[in-house]
């Protein structure tokens, strides 16, 4: 028996290592397979009026997800205990990271749930889901009265161009609630104690870094492991440089956008002037962004790129006296857009699913967030702007950061704000762009390069059938 | 054969082997109906795209990329691993010399729970504290250490993950630093049941710690080296946490696809790209590979079983 006794030890031993294949990759998958069946009763739409433009009927239940990241999710709360009120509605709320994680197989179950805030890195992706028609037209909501004048369309009540943000094939399919600007920040007290004034021309940027440098303090840093933010220095430079055609055709996909655009040689040349002269924070390159943007709250670096949620993110590292302050990325001689010209939109996308079981009380949901009432309490809870316009009470009183921004907002004619479109529609061709930019950053590509591969990612993008769909003007 | 054998056995498969079928067999059977598709992962429709998603394998370069770093991942983890755990296992048990007999190494206790210790910190933690190690300013512990000794520049500090050179090197160390540990105890455990008369034999016969080694140690450890040489290239073969968390751009894989590994490029297609179809064929490719791996090892180190 003895021989056997070992033979089938051993074939216990190499069954046991065959199955170890269920750890790899490959597992990720099944937690992912798509199911079968459908999502059983939908509500249907009572009677409508102005006040009830999509005919919410009293005792449904709402399913609420929101993104439980910087924002939190109590300002979320606060308005589904509102919304409960008005609609005698059973609300279930879940505030979370994982929107992706936890989302996934019910859009694949097709039981979505009514109301999303499809928010943060795990967010799911909405180019995607619209191509698979998983989103609800939104065009509805933008045509309904207004809860605060129902005279008014929702779609005068908004700040002029955020709504496009959410249109997918033409169409508004999320609703982007925070109106976010972006640019570089600075420490208003370190100027201050050195006698520096913002710089307003690239050359002014570049020499006040390096009279810093002198100082012992870096230029410049940035999230290095994100490239993310280093693309919104680059794409807002060529925007003010090129002016909104040469951000149209990144967007549009056009076949000069990046090899060819003189705007964006140019800037892709300045922004690599700040890498050759050594003005970078040493190892920034390599760092995430809690990293640099602490190392840059110690007073390490003059600069550091970010959106405007970047004051509510460093909370906790940033120094009390520390002054935040934004600043507009600095322009290029004859430049076609003028100084004050930023990027500001719209993000955190909320989204009602095709498939919700509660249409109308989603879109109900929508409508309500962009009352005064709502949007107050939200700037209030999260010290953040929503989209609507001039809705915040001047009560409402704002930290020094979001205060800078909002003045840099008040400085700039809606006709010189701007906002890319592509890292929603594209998310292969961002990431193909982003790592070109951390070549770049660590000196391992020039120029030139940068521009090859921007392009190649461009053209790859146009290949794809679906990008005939995206189109801007 | 006595009656009522078989219901018996079959009573007791009856629900392991269906959660078998149910939770693992299922899903790679679904894995493999999903890469002959153009799913997006987001939906319930698709299309039957036939061999499309192989054949682009074919031209992908990142894929080839990721390949190639598998490979390196597949040569170097094991043996660095299966040699250290090695060493130190023989040292722990019998590597000791004097006081007549074969015995540990002094402090032998102590190096086991210090080099076991890796083994219970989960991914999430090793990759927090490898960032760490690995920060690319002066703030990392490994430059710190090197300007604090004179061989770094603080003004331009080594930016560990972030170099194509040192990106694939720095994740090897960390996955051979963490899987160490276990294997020494599982060699160490083989070592125990080797009687001890047969080391004292050697030691008699005049052995050096090194032919003992090699010729009485290593031969009766076989079977344990081979099935650690599997799990080891499986390990490889995936490296996806790692990966993932330590390295640059969206599920890692950076800078420029460097450290780019099947699994990150797998996860960033089914994830952000939208691509589940294709995600689903890597997949595929992955089990292939991971299987023909486990076989062709286990085959290539068969050797004969030394009785004892």
């Amino acid at each position: 028996m003895g021989s056997t006794e070992v033979g089938r030890r051993d074939l216990f031993k190499r069954a046991a290592a065959l199955g170890l294949f269920a750890v790899p990759g490959v597992a990720a998958l099944s937690a992912c397979a798509s199911g079968g069946g459908d999502g059983g009763d939908v509500i249907k739409r009572g009677p409508t009026s102005k006040e009830n433009p999509f005919g919410v009927t009293k005792g449904n239940p709402l399913d609420v997800v929101v993104f439980k990241g910087g924002f939190g999710d109590e300002y979320a709360k606060q308005w589904e205990s509102a919304f409960a009120e008005k609609y005698d509605a059973k609300i279930s709320h879940l505030g979370t990271q994982e929107i992706r994680g936890k989302l996934q197989p019910r859009f694949n179950r097709g039981t979505p749930p009514d109301v999303i805030d499809n928010s943060g890195a795990q967010s799911i992706k909405l180019d995607v889901l619209h191509k698979q028609d998983q989103l609800t037209d939104l065009t509805e909501l933008l045509d309904a009265p207004s809860v605060d004048d129902p005279n008014k369309k929702v779609r005068d009540t908004l700040i002029p161009g955020t709504a496009e943000k959410g249109f997918f094939g033409g169409k508004m399919h999320a609703l982007n609630y925070v109106y976010t600007i972006w640019g570089l920040w600075y420490s208003g007290k370190l100027f201050k104690d050195n006698g520096w004034t913002p710089p307003k021309t690239w050359d002014d940027f570049i020499a006040l870094m390096t009279e810093a440098k002198k100082k012992g303090i870096a230029g410049f840093a940035h999230q290095g492991k994100h490239p993310y933010y280093m693309n919104v220095v680059i794409m807002d430079l060529i925007a003010k440089t090129g002016g909104l055609d040469a951000m149209r055709a990144i967007d549009n996909l056009d076949p000069k956008a990046f090899v060819g655009n003189d705007a964006a040689k140019r800037s892709i040349e300045a922004v690599y002037e700040i890498v050759d002269k050594g003005l970078l924070l040493p190892g920034t390159n390599g760092l995430d962004h809690v990293e640099s943007q602490t190392a840059w709250n110690e007073n390490k670096a003059l600069f550091v790129p970010s959106g405007s949620w970047l004051e509510n993110e460093q909370l906790k590292s940033t120094p009390a006296d520390f002054d935040m302050a934004f600043l507009p990325v600095p322009v290029l001689d004859d430049s076609a857009m003028p100084f004050h010209a930023l990027r500001a939109g719209a993000g955190e996308p909320f989204i009602v699913p095709a498939k919700a079981k509660n249409q109308p009380g989603g879109l109900e949901f929508l409508r309500q967030m962009l009352s005064k009432e709502w949007s107050t309490s939200f700037a209030k809870e999260v010290s953040s702007l929503s989209i609507v316009e001039g809705a915040v009470d001047p009560g409402v009183k704002l930290r020094p950061g979001i205060k800078s921004a909002v003045a840099a907002v008040d400085a700039c004619p809606v006709e010189d704000r701007f906002d890319y479109l592509y890292t929603e529609w594209y998310s292969e061709m961002d990431e193909s762009i982003r790592g070109a930019t951390s070549e770049l950053m660590a000196k391992r590509i020039k120029p030139a390069e940068w521009l090859k591969k921007a392009q190649a990612a461009v053209d790859k993008a146009a290949k794809d059938p679906a990008s005939k769909n995206n189109k801007r003007d | 054969m006595r009656q009522g054998k078989y219901p018996f056995i079959l009573g007791f498969l009856v629900a392991p082997v269906g959660l078998y079928l149910v939770f693992v067999i299922w899903p790679y059977l679904q894995t493999i109906g999903y890469s002959f598709t153009d799913w997006s992962g987001q939906t319930q429709t698709f299309d039957f795209v036939g061999l499309d998603n192989y054949t682009r394998l074919f031209g992908d370069e990142v894929f080839h990329n990721a390949l190639r770093n598998n490979l390196q991942f597949l040569v170097f983890v094991p043996v660095l691993t299966i040699l250290l755990a090695l060493f130190f296992a023989f040292m722990l048990n019998v590597g000791g010399r004097g006081g007549g007999g074969v015995q540990p190494v002094r402090g032998a206790g102590l190096y086991r729970i210090v080099f076991f210790f890796p083994q219970v910190l989960s991914i999430a933690i090793l990759a927090i504290l490898f960032q760490a190690v690995y920060r690319s300013d002066g703030a990392g512990l490994l430059n710190g250490i090197l300007i604090a000794v004179g061989l770094g520049d603080p003004a331009s500090p080594v930016e560990w993950l972030n170099s194509p050179d040192l990106v694939r090197w720095c994740l090897i160390m960390v996955l051979v630093w963490s899987g160490v540990g276990f294997y020494m105890v599982l060699f160490s455990a083989a070592m125990q049941s080797i009687p001890r008369d047969v080391f004292e034999a050697a030691l008699l016969d005049g052995a050096s710690r090194t032919q003992t080694f090699f010729r009485v140690t290593l031969p009766l450890l076989w079977d344990t080296v081979q099935t650690a040489w599997v799990f080891l290239a499986i390990l490889a073969m995936d490296a996806f946490l790692l990966v993932s968390t330590l390295t640059p751009g969206q599920y890692g894989g950076g800078p420029d696809h460097n450290s780019e590994v099947l699994a990150t490029y797998l996860m960033r297609n089914f994830n952000v790209f939208g691509q589940a179809g294709y995600a689903c064929a890597i997949g595929v490719v992955m089990l292939v590979l991971t299987l023909l791996i486990s076989v062709i090892t286990l085959r290539a180190t068969r050797r004969d079983r030394i009785e004892f």
